[in-house]
């Protein structure tokens, strides 16, 4: 692993969350095996790396959807994968996600879906849980959507309501996944902004996972790249296109061969030609 | 023959391992039904939609099913002579038997397919997924409110099914064929028990409820996320219900009425 520290990137000093020697297997099929990763407290890190390499799957063993076969998953001094169930639920009222699709709950309107974690969570009266969505849904420009059902929304009018959502409860850290995927540029500027000015502005830590060079370049803090379920480079925006790793200049550069091979896995081209059909 | 001896080892082993995720997971939703009392809203939204919106195809069915029970019973009771005796024939036939396996069968169509494309496309589309990231657990919050209504919305509209069913007959018998309004109510009162009877017939379609519920919300929880799984699951849900109630019938009819 390319290991260069940018600024963004801390030590284990001052990491929300660390995992360490994580493996997790999905069948015969290893997706991670053997990562190491520090989330710095109150910056923005993501996740980056080839589609199908695991990133998803690493926040959901950070969520504790997932349990890893070994490694430890440590969320503000508590280990995931040994928690139980309520001390899960316990930590999770204290992160956001906000989910590739949006997940909305769609027979809810925009406005009990951002209430719902209020209602289920707090004893709040109405009114204050009112004030509360509506504070949530301007801090993400949709306070006048607030009535629309989430299949009035376009794509990324869903990502602002989920975002919302997301930090109803003032969570110490927010996960986003893929959150600018089939996304118009002006949708993938509303969300980049946002999340660098909640990130900043309601003192979060933010988990992005992403694989859009240029936009999470753009606001992240530290990034790690993932490859073959393992970190292969990890650092600040800048010093990773300097790292002069092969991962990193392919990923980064958007090389369709390298490390990141373009073939699937075959047998030779000539023997596979000349072979019987039969 | 030894990939058939696999096909069928592995066939029953994944029938098995089905059945106890399925036991499992009705342990984890009873866990779940005791906190629906602090939120009836919940169970009263569901029997809208599982009860209140079946009842459509029910009465219709029921209407529909007394009036060919009355002409095919009246057929045959006139040749000896007895089509007075078509009022408790009919209301044996339907509060027995037709009433709650067809209303079971009916309410996997309508109400148990629908619940289990509900849960199945709440899971393809990450529902669940984000409401246990928000603390909230979806076999208490989405699953178990959907059972209790469930278990709760078969009985009555077995039971309604049966008393639309009689009515049916009724006109049929009494409007169209000539029978004495008199003897048809008369002779039901006479021959039908509340205890033998009716009551045996509620204890199977509770029976059927819950099993027909059970089926539905575990086959949309355990689908396959993706638009083929839930299409599949749905599938399931309509024919194992099928199989499930048949098989529960004959065995609780044999319980019930097998030593008279």
């Amino acid at each position: 692993m390319s290991d260069f520290d940018g600024n963004g990137c801390v030590g284990n000093g001052d990491a929300l969350v660390r995992i360490r020697d994580l493996r997790f297997c999905h069948g015969p099929r290893v997706i991670l095996d053997g990562v190491d990763i520090d989330i710095p407290r109150g910056k923005v890190t993501t996740i980056m790396g080839p589609s199908g390499t695991g990133k998803t799957t690493l926040l959901r063993l950070i969520g504790g959807q997932l349990k890893p076969e070994a490694g430890s998953i440590v969320v503000d001094g508590k280990n995931v994968p040994t928690l139980s169930r309520k001390e899960l639920y316990r930590l999770r009222r204290r992160m956001g996600m906000m989910f590739q699709s949006g997940a909305l709950f769609t027979d809810l309107s925009v406005f009990d879906n951002v209430a719902f974690p209020l209602r289920e969570h707090t004893e709040l009266p109405e009114e204050i849980i009112r004030d509360l969505v509506l504070m949530k849904l301007h801090a993400v420009g949709l306070r006048g959507a607030r009535d629309l059902m989430p299949a009035e929304l376009s794509g990324g009018m869903a990502r602002r309501v989920a975002l919302a959502r997301a930090i109803a409860l003032d969570p110490m850290m927010v996960m986003y996944d893929e959150p600018f995927t089939g996304q118009d540029p002006i949708t993938v500027g509303v969300i980049m902004q946002l999340i660098r000015r909640l990130n900043d502005n309601l003192g979060l830590t933010s988990v992005v996972v992403s694989h859009d060079v240029k936009e999470v370049s753009a606001i992240s803090d530290c990034i790690y790249l993932i490859s073959n379920g393992e970190v292969v480079a990890k650092g600040g925006p800048d010093k990773l296109k300097s790292s002069g790793s092969a991962w990193a200049y392919q990923f980064l550069n958007a090389q369709p061969d390298g490390p990141v091979p373009f073939h699937y896995p075959a047998v030779g081209y000539k023997e596979d030609l000349m072979a019987d059909e039969s | 023959m030894l990939n058939w001896l696999q096909f069928l080892g592995r066939g029953g082993l994944d029938f098995f391992e089905r059945l106890g995720r399925g036991h499992m997971f009705i342990v984890r939703v009873s866990a779940g039904l005791p906190g629906l009392f602090l939120q009836p809203r919940l169970v009263i939204q569901q029997l809208f939609s599982v009860g209140v919106l079946s009842l459509q195809i029910i009465a219709i069915s029921g209407l529909t099913v007394g009036m060919v029970l009355g002409l095919q019973m009246y057929n045959t009771l006139v040749d000896f002579g007895a089509e007075d005796s078509l009022g408790p024939v009919v209301a044996l036939s339907l509060v027995r038997e037709l009433g709650p396996v067809l209303a079971a069968l009916l309410f996997a169509g309508r109400a148990g397919s629908a619940l289990t494309a509900e849960i199945g496309l709440m899971k393809a589309t990450e529902q669940l997924s984000g409401m246990e990231m928000m603390a909230v657990d979806p076999i208490k919050r989405v699953v178990a409110p959907r059972f209790l209504a469930g278990a709760i919305s078969l009985p009555l509209l077995a039971a309604i099914f049966s008393a639309i069913g009689i009515l049916g007959s009724y006109f049929v018998g009494i409007g169209l064929l000539g029978v004495d309004s008199g003897a048809f109510w008369s002779q039901m009162q006479a021959k039908v028990d509340v205890q033998e009877d009716i009551l045996n017939g509620v204890l199977k379609s509770i029976a059927f409820g819950v099993v027909a519920t059970w089926i539905a919300v575990f086959e949309g929880y355990d689908a396959v996320p993706t638009t083929e799984g839930v299409s599949r699951a749905t599938t399931r849900t309509v024919v194992h219900t099928a199989f499930a109630v048949l098989g529960l019938d004959f065995v609780l009819t044999a319980l019930m009425f097998g030593g008279e």
